[in-house]
């Protein structure tokens, strides 16, 4: 029973990992970037979902509205930010990376204060469970397994299947040679950040129906989890990010439930070390050389 | 020196040096003690008053962190996030260290030197596995570090006095202590880059392949630099100990790592006097204008933004600061260009 | 380098670890490969390559485009480990070994797409070049002890005259990646030199040189060989410069080896005109 209910519970929080360490591995795969902003877009989704829901807005209008409004962000960062450095170094767009991560960190402050405040939850998903074979499934977990489900199983359609798929995986094996084939470049890289946002833009409204408040610091530490996850499952890779999500949210709810709370953050880093000293390239990465 | 074969010819390469190395170290010399003596009247004139010495002495830490970071991220190229954990590493064992022992000059510089070696044994530790990975892995193995570090000095309120804080730590820090330190850190520094292990790690920054190919050994100097770097924050932790007299888990976050590496950058990567510069104006200036204390971070951002999109070389670029080399300028461009009389030194350097 | 620090050499080598006896070109082996081969996946990129180069022979390795002429250097200086065959340096293995231990051993390399250290001066290059020439510790240098400034001095004095080899010295503070093409690639050069090799791998030398600085390359090939008494293999597409310079020629096309020999072999025979000098005077 109490195990039933902490995989269930370690599931719900590993979909929302997933959600999230797919924007970090989409971006890494195509221009080699670790999105260090993504976190905080996940923190601007949350402020925004809860500024439409205190202004009366029905959830069906604000859950898209923070999701669009997460694309436009990470859209504007590319155009501002990232893509005057396209052919710069990359620890040069890396820094820039920190910097915009934040400077979103302290604009949120400024306005919002550094207090956090609630999030009205039970707005977006009703109180309550329901019984499955004689177990107690909250509406919360539920919506949030199903919604993460559907979304990867979309993502991975639109990444096999669908035109702009076969533009984003030709631009990440190659960029010269996509650009030569008459692939646009510099929309496929905005296309793939606004599909990783917008996977963030549900993941912030699932964070924040399962941890019901909102801070200026909410996305560092989520998105360090989720960069994590994306790591372990090799980054660059869109199944891996989803299976390393599940073995954070599994393992972080495995520590709490064996008492080490306080030790749980300790324990996801000391992860990411051993499997990078182990499999550099993660479960699913593809490992990568510079040509002589 | 040499006569090189072609000497005829109007020459690119000649030796700029014309004062000797010895009057070299004594204009040097003279120039750090009577910066030192000027301090020390400062302060005890009653020039500035106790507020603003502590700032200038929060100046002198932050400007051993900048130039140590500066080691692994100028002169490497690498990316480490996690500064701050080496400088918690240094300022718990410094002090710890202090504590134990009596008081006394011996027993402070024993205290930093523990404090270093140990900063530098963890930054092997975590340099080892962490520099074989390509150099995003890098940064975010070092940011996991430093919170780790960060979650074990909480959750070890025995030894560390946790949340609340290791408090009573003897204020060994005065104005001379963290002065000597700071030159001594940039000596360090100095020297090492002027040598075939400074050259090593620039040709790792330059180009790992090339390196190789030089015989040079890639991992042995990227760990060398790292720990160097690393047990440099250790004794700026320690002096900062010292300095506070009380030492909280929150001083070392991730946030502090970033303010070490936003001086770094914006001093310019690679440069040691820009790295000075950086952190005594954003160490001093933030501490001086408080009203601005809320927008600090804002400012930060976006400066960090616009340098990496319009400078990214820093405001110094790779230009290194010699007092000499100002002042062998200003003679040559008294002489007039006269060269010949010019080789009375046969230093190099 | 303490070992001769009485008088700055004058372009005499240091002494190889490899004794060379006094010939015009020494021909007993220095670099022996056998059964030489390596996949990607399932792609064989060098196959059962075999060849020899003399002490201090010039030798060109020659090919169309992605015949795997890199790749065999690469192999050389284990940037790949082979699959299969043996390397052998002066009658020693080098299985296991990496680049590092391969370059101490003996062996320099100049890279196709040129590696120079941009943002470091030029002498700066060839000092890197000389890294292992010096042996102070690191204490020394911080502590600037006699030990320091002396292995500085000579190995500064070296690097000017390894710069001599191409008239470069004058370039000294010069920053390297502010050189013109021709002089970038001389520059790889001295720096390989510096780590004092007794085997020369040149990938392009002449790649971008104009026809003059290409003769002036050739001459300056010669040079090095007759100066430092070591082999050289050369990967070239100017065929005025391999017929010109090399003693020995090896063909490849496809991974394999199709013709070993002297230039004037090499040229006649109808193997190579068909997989290589005929199809570029079609293209022509």
């Amino acid at each position: 029973m109490l195990f039933f209910s902490q995989l269930i519970n370690g599931l719900q929080l590993g979909s929302i990992y997933a959600l999230v360490a797919l924007g970090y591995s989409m971006v890494y795969g195509i221009i080699l970037l670790l999105n260090f902003a993504h976190g905080d877009i996940i923190m601007v989704g949350g402020y925004i979902a809860l500024l439409a829901i205190t202004a009366g807005l029905p959830t069906y209008i604000a859950v898209p509205l923070s999701i669009i409004g997460c694309i436009l962000l990470a859209c504007i960062i590319d155009k501002v930010a990232y893509s005057p450095l396209r052919k710069a170094p990359r620890i040069s767009l890396l820094i820039t990376a920190i910097g915009v991560s934040l400077l979103l960190q302290n604009l949120a402050q400024l306005i919002f204060s550094a207090k956090s405040q609630p999030f009205p939850s039970s707005v977006v998903i009703p109180k309550g469970s329901v019984n499955i074979g004689g177990f107690a499934i909250s509406y919360t977990a539920l919506v949030t397994l199903v919604v993460a489900v559907v979304s990867m199983l979309l993502l991975t359609w639109l990444v096999q299947k669908s035109k702009m798929g076969k533009a984003m995986r030709a631009v990440s094996e190659d960029m010269g040679a996509a650009q030569l084939m008459g692939i646009s470049v510099n929309s496929t890289i905005s296309f793939t950040f606004a599909v990783g946002s917008a996977l963030a833009g549900i993941g912030a409204i699932l964070y924040c129906c399962r941890y019901p408040q909102v801070s200026p610091t909410m996305g560092s530490l989520l998105g360090l989890k989720a960069f994590v996850a994306a790591v372990l499952g090799g980054i660059g890779s869109i199944p891996g990010a989803m299976l390393g999500g599940f073995a954070i949210g599994l393992c972080e709810v495995l520590v709490t439930s064996l008492g080490g709370s306080a030790w749980t953050d300790a324990v996801v880093f000391a992860i990411l070390i051993v499997v990078l000293l182990i499999k550099p390239t993660g479960f699913m990465g593809k490992a990568m050389s510079e040509k002589v | 020196m040499t006569k090189t074969p072609s000497s005829a010819s109007p020459s690119l390469y000649e030796d700029k040096r014309i004062i000797s190395m010895p009057v070299r170290y004594l204009i040097n010399i003279v120039a750090i003690a009577v910066f030192m003596l000027i301090g020390n009247l400062i302060i005890s004139e009653g020039i500035i008053n106790r507020t603003y010495t502590t700032i200038l002495l929060q100046v002198g830490v932050y400007i051993i962190l900048a130039v140590s970071l500066n080691i692994s991220t100028g002169y490497l190229g690498q990316l480490p996030l996690g500064h701050a954990g080496f400088m918690a590493v240094g300022a718990y064992v410094g002090a710890l260290a202090w504590k134990a022992m009596p008081h006394g000059l011996g027993y402070m510089i024993i205290g930093l030197i523990v404090a270093g070696i140990a900063a530098g044994i963890v930054g092997i530790i975590i340099g080892i596995p962490a520099l074989r990975l390509r150099g995003d892995y890098l940064a975010i193995l070092t940011l996991g570090f430093g919170e780790i570090i960060r979650i074990i000095i909480i959750n070890l309120p025995d030894i560390t006095g946790g949340t609340p804080g290791l408090l009573n730590i003897p204020k060994y820090s005065n104005f001379n202590v963290i002065f000597i330190f700071v030159i001594l850190t940039c000596y360090i520094i100095h020297t090492m880059m002027k040598s075939r292990h400074g050259r090593a790690i620039l040709s790792i920054r330059e180009n790992e392949i090339a390196a190789e190919a030089c015989g040079i050994n890639t991992t042995y100097y990227k760990v060398m630099a790292f720990s160097v770097s690393a047990a440099l924050a250790g004794v700026a932790g320690c002096l900062y100990g010292g300095l506070q007299g009380s030492l909280f888990p929150s001083a070392f976050g991730f946030m502090d790592s970033i303010n070490i590496l936003v001086m770094v950058v914006l001093g310019g990567m690679g440069s040691m006097i820009g790295s000075v510069l950086a952190a005594s104006v954003l160490t001093a200036l933030p501490a001086m204008l408080q009203f601005l204390a809320s927008y600090r971070m804002v400012i930060y951002s976006v400066l960090l933004i616009l340098v990496m999109i319009f400078k990214p070389s820093g405001l110094m670029g790779t230009y290194d600061f010699s007092l000499t080399g100002l002042i062998e300028k200003a003679i040559i461009k008294i002489r007039g260009g006269s060269k010949n009389n010019a080789k009375e030194g046969q230093a190099n350097e | 380098m303490s070992k001769n620090q009485k008088q700055p050499v004058k372009l005499v080598p240091i002494p190889s670890p490899n004794i060379i006896p006094e010939r015009d070109v020494d021909m007993s082996p220095i670099l022996e490969i056998s059964h030489l081969g390596i996949d990607f996946g399932g792609l064989t990129a060098v196959e059962d390559l075999n060849m020899a180069i003399g002490r201090t022979e010039i030798a060109g390795l020659i090919g169309p485009n992605g015949a795997g002429k890199t790749t065999v250097f690469n192999l050389i200086t284990k940037v790949y480990q082979p699959t299969r065959g043996t390397i052998m340096l002066d009658g020693r293995d080098t299985a296991g070994l990496n680049t590092i231990q391969i370059n101490k051993l003996g062996i320099a390399r100049t890279f196709q797409n040129i590696r120079l250290f941009k943002d470091l001066t030029v002498l700066d290059n060839v000092l890197i070049g000389l890294h292992n020439e010096m042996d102070y510790h690191l204490a020394e240098a911080i502590l600037r002890l006699p030990s320091y400034w002396r292995a500085e001095r000579i190995a500064r004095e070296r690097a000017l005259e390894l710069l001599s080899i191409f008239d470069m010295q004058d370039l000294a503070n010069v920053k390297a990646g502010s050189l013109p093409y021709g002089a970038q690639r001389r520059l790889e050069i001295v720096r390989a030199l510096g780590t004092n090799p007794s085997l020369l791998l040149l990938d392009e030398p002449a790649a971008g040189m104009n026809p003059s600085e290409t003769s002036e390359l050739m001459e300056n090939i010669q040079k090095i060989r007759d100066t430092f008494k070591i082999a050289i293999m050369l990967i070239e597409h100017d065929m005025n410069l391999v017929m010109g310079i090399c003693e020995g020629i090896c063909v490849l096309n496809y991974g394999k080896v199709i013709a070993k020999g002297t230039p004037e072999e090499i040229q006649a025979n109808p193997e190579v005109i068909e997989a290589y000098l005929g199809k570029k005077k079609e293209a022509n």
